[in-house]
């Protein structure tokens, strides 16, 4: 029988261990796709952040690392300038990049080092179980912002894409989301774009996927799906800050 | 025999280092270590292979050592007091990761911001772990510029040797200060091969993974017992002192670094009264001389311990005394130096 579907090579066979309706297994499985049609697993070394996906260091079939919480950039940093063939990649929530990371991400950006970023723009905190996030949305409610985010005390959510692309150390930077199949292939176009950009020795590469928290949230998976296309992306517009013209 | 040239201290760590193969330098200036850092980008800027970052903080840099090492190269950082104190998060995690590295802390007067002038009041903070959890450092103790050379190359060893990080703590008299020193040929030692953990790519093997947690208790319990028999290990094999004049002294003073540079002195002009002093100068803080203090204290009525703090070295002193002889202390802090005959007159009290 003809194999037509599997799973990627540079996935390992554990099971993800992601809630029902959260998109980080969706993120996990594009990654790997790209990671095996660019032939780079092998040279691949991975930074699992703190927080849900602290365990990529389990489902990512190749070297990884966990760094303390928001510093994988500057983990990915070191790895990068002592072992320059590798392809270095983080993958961080938005607790992880967007708060207690802010230094390390937009200093390694600003250097512009050959990594890539995957960041997961979730709007809110998942392990820790619910609380209000840099990226929460005004008036959402989270353990933190029991009456909704309020601006006046509890700030703007940040626009990490924009914000990041007006440095000039960054070569690629991308916004996608994961709600329905055409968002998913165009995601898979802009992390194959962030790690071409790498594998060609051209820079600092960010993609920001807008994703679900189903779980806390407290919305069944398709509400998720719903309630980030009418809320998030209106608010996080979709699409590409910052190409270099060679990469296509 | 190799050429004797004159050196600053931070500088000669700099230069240590390089020979002893360290390629990769992440650090942020601070005063007063901030001459390490600029040799460093002198040296490292202009070598193939190596890697220079003055990173955006001390907690990035210490995470871009985390990075560097866990690849199998050899890596270093440095700082000051309150840099150090940045960092502890990520000595914490490569301590549990089980990786070899350098950290340099050229210690000023604290708490807080403290002074720029030096001190020794890290003691605690070096010894003790530092950071969150159950962990140690091994920490040398230079008291010259020479030493701080040799030190810096024994310290790149052990950590390789161990897997775990090595602290240099010195202080910023020695930091500051111009020796002649010596770059001695090492012979060459048998190290334990990475290639069995290093991320260096999967190919050819199954992946390797560094991960310093566990949620499971038992497991991460493992951790701890792992990391323990290495310590004990390291308490076994590793200390290092220097005695003098011990035998038949009326006194032994403990010191270390620049606070046993004086006491060295005073001892000869003690002699001149008539007074018998003997030192016991630790070099290796962790793991710490215990057992010659613990001799020591079974000869002599009182050991008497001097430092550039509170009192911190003075509790393991105490642990090891273990109620044999009596424990005096002296201490001046915030980055005052003891001066020679405040020592003096200080151990003349002892003896009365």
């Amino acid at each position: 029988m003809k194999k037509v579907f599997g799973k990627p090579r540079s996935l390992t066979k554990d099971p993800f261990t992601y809630c029902p309706g959260c998109h980080h297994g969706i993120a996990h499985r594009l990654i790997a796709e790209v990671l095996d049609e660019f032939g780079v697993r092998e040279r691949a070394i991975g930074v699992a952040p703190v927080g849900c996906s602290v365990f990529a260091y389990m489902f990512f079939d190749c070297d990884m690392i966990c760094a303390a919480h928001g510093r994988a950039p500057a983990v990915a940093t070191g790895m990068k300038k002592a072992k320059k063939d590798s392809i270095v990649f983080t993958y961080q929530g938005d607790g992880d990049l967007a708060s207690i990371g802010t230094a390390e991400i937009v200093h390694t950006a600003n250097r512009g080092e050959n990594i890539t970023v995957i960041f997961i723009n979730n709007a809110i905190y998942g392990m820790t179980g619910g609380q209000m996030a840099p990226t929460t949305l005004v008036g959402q409610v989270t353990q933190t912002s029991p009456y909704g985010r309020d601006p006046k005390t509890m700030g703007y959510p940040i626009k990490v894409a924009e914000m990041l692309s007006t440095l000039n150390g960054v070569s690629y930077i991308s916004r996608v989301a994961l709600t329905k199949p055409a968002y998913i292939i165009k995601a898979k176009k802009a992390i194959r774009k962030a790690f071409q950009t790498q594998i060609e020795g051209k820079g600092f590469s960010l993609v920001e996927i807008l994703s679900t928290c189903p779980t806390n949230w407290g919305l069944s998976p398709v509400e998720a799906n719903k309630w980030l296309e009418e809320n998030m992306i209106p608010y996080y517009p979709l699409g590409e800050f910052k190409n270099p013209e060679e990469v296509s | 025999m190799g050429e004797k040239v004159l050196m600053k201290g931070n500088e000669a760590i700099g230069e240590a280092a390089i020979q002893a193969g360290c390629r990769y330098y992440f650090g942020y200036p601070i005063t007063p270590q901030s001459e390490l850092t600029a040799y460093m980008a002198k040296r490292l800027l202009k070598m193939e292979d190596a890697s220079f970052v003055q990173a955006e903080s001390e907690i990035a840099a210490i995470n871009m050592v985390y990075g560097a090492a866990a690849t199998g190269v050899r890596s270093m950082t440095s700082s000051s007091s309150p840099g150090i104190s940045l960092k502890q998060e990520g000595i914490s995690y490569i301590a549990c990761a089980e990786l070899p590295c350098v950290i340099v802390n050229m210690q000023r007067g604290g708490p807080g911001l403290g002074s720029i002038q030096p001190g020794q009041a890290d003691y605690f903070q070096a010894t003790k772990g530092g950071g969150h959890g159950d962990y140690h450092l091994i920490v040398f103790a230079p008291s010259s510029v020479q030493e701080l050379v040799d030190l810096t190359m024994d310290a790149f060893e052990l950590a390789d040797k161990y897997k775990n990080p090595a602290m240099i703590l010195g202080d910023g008299l020695i930091g500051q200060m111009m020796e002649s020193v010596e770059f001695k040929k090492r012979k060459e030692n048998d190290l334990p091969s990475k290639e069995g953990w290093a991320l260096t790519g999967c190919k050819g093997r199954d992946k390797h993974i560094i991960v310093p947690f566990s949620l499971d208790p038992y497991e991460m319990e493992g951790i701890n017992l792992k990391i323990k028999a290495k310590y004990d290990s390291i308490k076994e094999n590793e200390v290092k002192y220097e005695a003098v004049n011990i035998e038949n002294a009326d006194l032994i003073v403990v010191a270390y670094g620049t606070v046993a540079r004086i006491v060295k002195t005073v001892i000869s002009n003690a002699k001149k009264e008539g007074i018998n002093v003997g030192l016991i100068r630790p070099i290796t803080l962790f793991p710490f001389p215990e057992k010659i203090i613990a001799k020591a204290s079974e000869k002599i009525n009182k050991i008497f311990v001097v430092e550039m703090s509170m009192g911190q070295m003075v509790e393991d002193v105490k642990l090891a005394v273990n109620g044999k002889a009596k424990v005096d202390f002296y201490g001046r802090m915030g980055g005052v130096i003891p001066t020679q005959s405040e020592i003096l007159t200080e151990i003349k009290k002892c003896l009365k």
